[in-house]
């Protein structure tokens, strides 16, 4: 791991962003960011459809806001139709 | 980190941890001055042979006593407040982190990019290299930038953890169902070590946590690398 660390040069212009602040959501606890992005990401579809691109930015924050375990938990009840939330 | 026969708190690796420690040393300052001027007072008035049968009631120096502690504590709430607030502040990080605790390991996600997904076991004793520190080292290590805000998600898969890295002045509880949020801005390249500071049962004592600090250009090339 070290070794590939100290490799070659990187790319210069590399595009790179995560999750921003979010007034919504001020305190520590960003449970409800996590949440409410993935829950605003299946409502965007369901009335925009799956080719909507601004839909994605609602993705890219779940992504980096909930653990992969939880997406992973929630993605199986929406399919098993047993998901909590109101999409 | 901590080295040996270290007193008092480790050397600061962010700006929090740099004010955390002027305010300790702010408030062991009052600490001591209060100290020793109580011991002053409670060895004269044990050795003194001045006797007052007929006091009563002295409102002035009642007032003097109550005001002073008043004034007192102020001067360590007002900063103590400072601090605590900043280190709710999260400024638009840069890169978001996900630690997430087990029994008995920490697993770690990079997910703004390329979706990395690491867990993070001690390394066992007999297999420690020259320079290793037992029970502090780890396999895999968390490997970020510095000089840039990071946000640091901490949650837990089973029972409660806690995140903790004390030259970094940060410690964030694990809990199941629940994402709590810290920041990071790491000052300099490194090794910064902690360990799990909820108990949460038999192996508690042995998911340490590594955070190795590189620059932006070794960060880059590690996260293209996998
Ligand atoms: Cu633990």
């Amino acid at each position: 791991m070290s070794t590939a660390i100290m490799a070659a040069a990187p790319k210069a212009s590399e595009k790179h962003s995560t999750a921003p602040f979010d007034p919504r959501f001020p305190n520590q606890n960003q449970t409800k960011y996590c949440y409410q992005s993935f829950l605003d990401f299946h409502r965007c579809q369901k009335v925009k459809g799956t080719n909507y691109e601004p839909c994605n930015y609602f993705k890219r924050v779940y992504k980096s806001m909930c653990p992969n375990e939880w997406v992973d938990k929630w993605e199986g009840q929406l399919d098993a139709g047993t998901f909590a939330g109101r999409v | 980190m901590p080295t040996w026969s270290n007193l008092s708190l480790q050397d600061a690796n962010s700006p929090l941890m740099e004010q955390l420690i002027f305010f300790h040393d702010h408030t062991m300052m009052i600490l001591f001055m209060i100290t020793i001027m109580v011991s002053y007072i409670m060895m004269t008035t044990m050795f003194n042979s001045y006797i007052n049968r007929y006091l009563l009631e002295n409102q002035t120096i009642e007032l003097i006593w109550t005001i002073m502690p008043a004034v007192t504590l102020l001067f360590i709430a007002i900063p103590s407040l400072k601090i605590l607030y900043l280190m709710d502040e999260i400024n638009n990080p840069m890169l978001t982190i996900k630690a997430i605790g087990h029994q008995w390991y920490w697993s770690y996600e990079y997910s703004d990019m390329n979706n990395i997904e690491m867990e993070s076991y001690m390394k066992p004793t007999n297999s420690l290299e020259e320079g290793d520190f037992r029970l502090l080292e780890v396999d895999n290590r968390i490997i970020l930038p510095m000089k840039s805000t990071i946000r640091i998600l901490v949650t837990s898969s089973d029972v409660i953890h806690s995140w903790t890295i004390p030259s970094m002045g940060i410690k964030i509880d694990g809990t199941p169902g629940r994402l709590n949020q810290g920041n990071m801005n790491i000052n300099r390249p490194g090794l910064m070590y902690g360990q799990c500071s909820e108990i949460c049962g038999a192996n508690h004592s042995f998911m340490p946590i590594v955070i190795e600090s590189v620059s932006m250009n070794q960060f880059m090339n590690w996260l293209n690398s996998n």
